[in-house]
């Protein structure tokens, strides 16, 4: 009985330690976000700010234009996102319930390019880009991401666990394809769809290197090459830099606060059976 | 529709015939031009002799480009120091991970608690969180060297450093991979069948024991997939070195391979694309051998 004891605080202490080291990277930005540059540039640190000092919000959002970078990211987010899930819906829809010929070949040579890294794409879009007459604009950011085969995996794999009777059943009803598909297929994939667009969401809000490429202008710039671009370009200070970072994490924060269970339970579905 | 199969069969039947292909299309149209196409691309780019982008004029294929890029020093000391990388923080995060993901599936107290704080980093930006652990691994006022202090180590110059800073980049990239492959991790061991674990103890099995012949065996399946995906984005490290050291670390000592074909077309005037698709195929074909040694391995290990 001792002995169970002094496991389990062991098992306690190690994990409290280990939340911590995953946690303290947000409270030391948002903490310091709020500290004076004296409060910053102190040996041994100073855990927490005095007084809530809003100083260096005002500071970013006066010397850079983070309020437009806030809209361009929400903008593509919101527009890159809804366009990927539609086609995603369809396409895993496709592969998964319609029958024509090479489908399982066609699938199989999907997956094979989802191992290819983006950084190899790049060159070949930022050309298709350019030609296009599009780089440097929002669009740059929006349609090379309106369809993804990695989600559209994830998505067929959920639609295969669906049974097949349910769609025979809903076929001899007179159901039609487009019909069962929004109104039996999306609902019941609720948590897969979910986790989904959260992913992509995110992955969306923080991409940093096709921004960098396909952008050079502040007015179509997002958060994170605005954040880089800010510090570097403005030296910045480290209270400052913190204000800044937590501009660009905070809506993915609580984005994610919100929908935690949804994101553990979806990628423990879809990502690991099929 | 109803209308249209009564009154027009034949257009009914052939719309019926390509109707896989209408919903397809609007997924299929994004991945050929920015996932097929490039890859093409990229390849036949790789042995344009002298490609010159403005134009598109070459002198012809061959060997050339990666004979040139293979002989670069900057390139052999890419490809060290990306495996490097690789070697460290796959098998640090792997274990911690496992440990971590064993213990979130105990039946603990605040369980939800411990499971948000873990899986928080997984909205990280790398840039904003990258700045954060810049001012963390800061010289004189930096938390760390704050916390070596008390353990009464000498401080690190961790991002100036040439000796200390790869070790920045590892900690930051392990610190980053931990949430994703702690949740993949809870999966698989959420999919082990609590009898095992009954009929052990009924043996009088010790814990120990049963985490090392039973949870890993039956995780390995997971694991195996965890490692292929975390190997994969370990060799593109490269967004990390922007937020941390504006670049690739001192003289270049932390100059990795996509920072390689990142700088052989944008940081070159006129850009070497040529250079550049070569490295990325070279890239992507040790990244494939490494996951195929990884899967030979799987193969072997299954009994």
């Amino acid at each position: 009985m001792k002995k169970l004891k002094f496991s389990a605080i062991l098992t306690y202490l190690f994990l409290i330690l280990g939340a911590i080291i995953m946690v303290f990277p947000f409270f030391w930005m948002i903490t310091g976000s709020f500290k004076t540059s004296q409060e910053v540039s102190v040996f041994p640190p100073q855990w927490l700010p005095k007084s809530l000092y809003f100083g260096n919000y005002k500071f970013a959002f006066e010397t850079a234009p983070f309020a437009r970078y806030f809209l361009n990211s929400v903008l593509v987010v919101i527009s890159s996102v809804t366009v990927c899930t539609f086609t995603t819906i369809l396409g895993s829809f496709a592969f998964s319930r319609l029958r024509f010929p090479g489908r399982s070949v066609i699938f199989g040579a999907l997956l094979a390019m989802m191992m290819v890294p983006f950084e190899m794409l790049i060159i070949t879009n930022y050309r298709t880009v350019v030609q296009w007459n599009i780089h440097d604009t929002l669009w740059a950011l929006i349609i090379p991401f309106m369809s993804s085969i990695f989600y559209t995996y994830i998505l067929k794999n959920f639609f295969d666990t669906v049974p097949d009777s349910l769609y025979q059943a809903a076929r001899v009803d007179g159901c039609s394809d487009w019909k069962y598909l929004w109104r039996v297929m999306v609902p019941i994939a609720k948590p897969s769809l979910v986790t989904i667009i959260l992913l992509n969401a995110i992955a969306s809000w923080n991409s940093f290197l096709w921004p960098m490429l396909a952008t050079s202008s502040a007015t179509v710039r997002t958060l994170p090459f605005g954040l880089y671009n800010f510090v570097t370009e403005g030296g910045a200070r480290n209270e400052v830099m913190m204000a800044a970072a937590t501009i660009v994490v905070l809506p993915m924060l609580i984005l994610f606060l919100f929908a935690r269970k949804y994101i553990v339970n979806g990628v423990a579905r879809g990502g690991l059976k099929g | 529709m109803k209308k249209l199969r009564e009154n027009n069969r034949g257009l009914y039947n052939f719309l019926m015939k390509i109707k896989p292909l209408l919903y397809l299309t609007p997924f299929a149209v994004g991945v050929i031009i920015f996932s097929l196409y490039p890859i093409v691309n990229v390849l036949i780019m790789s042995f344009k002799k002298n490609y010159k982008y403005l134009t598109g004029a070459y002198d012809g294929f061959g060997f050339d480009n990666y004979i040139y890029v293979l002989n670069s020093r900057d390139f052999k000391n890419a490809i060290g120091i990306t495996f490097k990388y690789v070697l460290v923080a796959i098998p640090v995060s792997m274990c911690l991970s496992i440990i971590i993901a064993t213990l979130l599936n105990k039946n603990i107290k605040l369980r939800a608690l411990f499971q948000t704080a873990y899986f928080l980093p997984m909205v990280t930006s790398v840039t904003a969180v990258g700045l954060t652990w810049k001012y963390m691994f800061n010289y004189k006022f930096g938390v760390i060297n704050w916390l070596l202090g008390l353990l009464h180590i000498e401080p690190v110059n961790w991002l100036q450093d040439p000796s200390a800073n790869f070790w920045a980049l590892a900690i930051y990239g392990i610190w980053s991979m931990m949430p994703f492959t702690i949740i993949l991790l809870l999966s698989g061991l959420q999919n082990i069948d609590p009898m095992f674990y009954t009929a052990a103890r009924v043996d009088g099995a010790k814990d120990l024991r049963i985490f090392f012949r039973i949870t890993v065996p039956l995780l390995s399946p997971t694991i195996f997939l965890v490692l292929i995906i975390n190997s994969i984005s370990a060799f593109k490290v490269f967004n990390e070195l922007f937020p941390l050291f504006s670049g690739p670390g001192v003289g270049k000592n932390l100059y990795t391979m996509v920072y390689y074909i990142y700088d052989q077309f944008r940081g070159r005037t006129p850009p070497k694309y040529g250079y550049a698709a070569a490295a990325a195929i070279i890239l992507f074909l040790i990244i494939f051998v490494f996951t195929q040694i990884q899967q030979l391995i799987q193969k072997k290990w299954k009994y």
